[in-house]
């Protein structure tokens, strides 16, 4: 799993059969610290709960398409949860 | 497996219902030296490693279903065990 941050929400106007009522959120992945690291893409919110601005963790392939019910929707990216606090381990250094 | 080092932690209170109760552990992925060097993962804990410590993770998701005992979760990522010496 990964961080990102939850920067848009996608309507699309019509989707192939599978991904109806799936919803769908633009997400900018970022590093461990929270900063933005990489070209956004689009996510399967699998909390159906996170929206703009929100830090979550996400995880890609298979385990995406295992994330919403019923499972194996065809999706290559999805939202697991949504951080509340994201820790560093002060001794840990940089 | 991939050799990491636990950097931080997440907590998260929505999220999808196989998460609920795990510790999620940041881990540094580790190069030859053992030092950080690829970027980061985040996995669920299942040894109670903690901070500074060098983990080793298993990062395919059959097999964490298996450690994890859950059919169907969506994980990929677990900290299997916590390594003493990098001879």
């Amino acid at each position: 799993m990964f961080l990102g941050r939850v920067i848009g929400r996608l309507v699309p106007a019509v989707v192939t059969p599978g991904l109806e009522g799936v919803p769908l959120l633009w997400v900018q992945p970022l590093d461990k610290r929270g900063a933005p690291d990489g070209r956004p893409f689009v996510c399967a919110d699998g909390t159906r709960m996170a929206g703009p601005g929100e830090m979550v963790y996400w995880e890609a392939s298979r385990e995406a398409a295992l994330t919403l019910e019923p499972s194996f929707v065809p999706v290559d990216h999805a939202v697991l949860g949504i951080v509340d606090d994201l820790q560093r381990d002060a001794e840990v250094g940089p | 497996m991939i050799l990491g080092r636990v950097a931080g932690r997440i907590t998260s209170t929505i999220g999808h219902r196989d998460m609920a109760g795990r510790t999620l552990l940041v881990c540094d992925k580790l190069d030859a030296q053992g030092r950080p060097a690829h970027g980061y993962v985040i996995a669920i804990d299942t040894v109670g490693a903690g901070a500074g410590q060098t983990v080793i993770i298993l990062d395919e998701g059959t097999g964490a279903r298996q450690i994890l005992g859950v059919a169907d979760m969506p994980v990929r990522s677990v900290v299997v065990g916590v390594v003493d010496d990098l001879g």
